[in-house]
């Protein structure tokens, strides 16, 4: 590999290796004007090849941008249960959660690079797509003049030209394709996977035990926390209200407890005034 | 001289830089050749940002042969020696 080929600069490989490709394209035709409908033809292929990698790119970045949404929510979730766990003094649940979210995050931001990479393609491949579309419409119109105002032979040069010229165009704007493409099924894929722990209910939890075990921790113990709240209240209920009925039977404390819970608010006025 | 960078279009040099050009091919050409990545994508890096900068991009209706072409920016070493063998990476 060092030997010969050494000695030639990366330029002009790539230049060469263009130029070879280009070549074979107009050989394959006898009479050089075939060329020109042959290469025009292949350029409109190309052209729909391109804005179809313009519309997969795109839709793998709005795909990663609703998983973003998703880890986003499932964020500001496990923040909102870290308040409500150190509100309720259990630090150990806080904790949990905020490290559940610290996990989240770095799912986040491996989906934001892929984000900002896909969104850069997608500018890329549309410039190129735009500058395809270009060469392309010029091409026509010399075809269409070259077809008509020369013989075979005098329009070989400038097909030639124009052949070649097109057809490192679409050397380029099909690597280019094809990197899109190679990138956004990697990315498929990682997406796929992401999809999959989503509705696994895995990252909701990522210590992989019950799945939103800490917000049915909460739950159980706002349900305790409402409890006593209801009992105090009812506590102070009955102590405002007149002395001899707390007197006279305990028996009715039982059924105004059982009562109350559906209509805390009113309760306490409707009852006192009957 | 035109010369294309792949993935970004057709640009006009002028012949005068030639002479610089190569100096900076040849560093990219040895990081190549010693498998070197790092040095490689700090060559290339460098080329292609002197293109950029030396040159005027051509008219997007232009179709004309490049005399230079060089890789694409995000390139890896494997996507040059691909190139340069012509094995497969460039379509049709």
């Amino acid at each position: 590999m060092k030997g010969k080929v050494a000695p030639m600069s990366v330029m002009k490989r790539v230049s060469l290796i263009f130029k070879s490709k280009a070549n074979k394209a107009l050989d394959r035709m006898e009479d050089p004007r075939e060329t020109l409908d042959y290469s025009y033809q292949r350029q409109l292929d190309m052209l729909t090849q391109v804005r179809r990698g313009v519309a997969d790119v795109a839709t793998s970045r709005k795909r990663v941008e609703l998983q973003m949404n998703t880890l986003q929510q499932q964020q500001t979730k496990l923040e909102g249960q870290a308040k409500q766990a150190l509100g309720a003094g259990r630090e150990d649940l806080a904790r949990e959660a905020l490290s559940r979210r610290a996990a989240l995050q770095t799912q986040y931001t491996d989906l934001e690079n892929q984000y900002h990479s896909l969104q850069a393609d997608e500018e890329k491949l549309t410039a190129a797509s735009q500058r395809l579309q270009s060469k392309v419409e010029a091409f026509r119109t010399q075809k269409e003049t070259i077809k008509a105002t020369y013989t075979a032979a005098e329009a070989q040069s400038r097909i030639g030209e124009a052949v070649s010229g097109i057809s490192e165009e679409m050397g380029d704007v099909g690597m280019a394709v094809q990197r899109a493409q190679d990138k956004t099924a990697q990315m498929q894929a990682r997406a796929g996977a992401i999809d999959e722990l989503m509705a696994s209910g895995a990252l909701d939890d990522v210590t992989g035990t019950q799945r939103d075990d800490i917000q049915a921790e909460l739950d159980q113990m706002r349900g305790g926390q409402d409890v006593e709240l209801e009992l105090e209240r009812l506590k102070g209920e009955i102590g405002a209200a007149p002395a001899k009925e707390i007197e006279s039977g305990p028996a009715e404390d039982g059924g105004a407890a059982q009562t109350s819970p559906a209509r805390p608010a009113e309760q306490p006025q409707a009852g006192d005034g009957s | 001289m035109i010369v294309r960078i792949l993935g970004e279009g057709q640009l006009e040099v002028d012949d005068s830089a030639t002479d610089e050009l190569n100096v900076l091919d040849s560093t990219l050409e040895r990081a190549v050749n010693a498998g070197d990545e790092p040095a490689f994508r700090a060559a290339l890096a460098a080329l292609l940002d002197r293109v950029r900068s030396l040159g005027t991009p051509l008219a997007e209706d232009t179709i004309e042969p490049s005399d230079l072409i060089l890789p694409f920016a995000d390139a890896d070493l494997e996507d040059v020696r691909e190139m340069i063998t012509g094995e497969g990476l460039i379509p049709g």
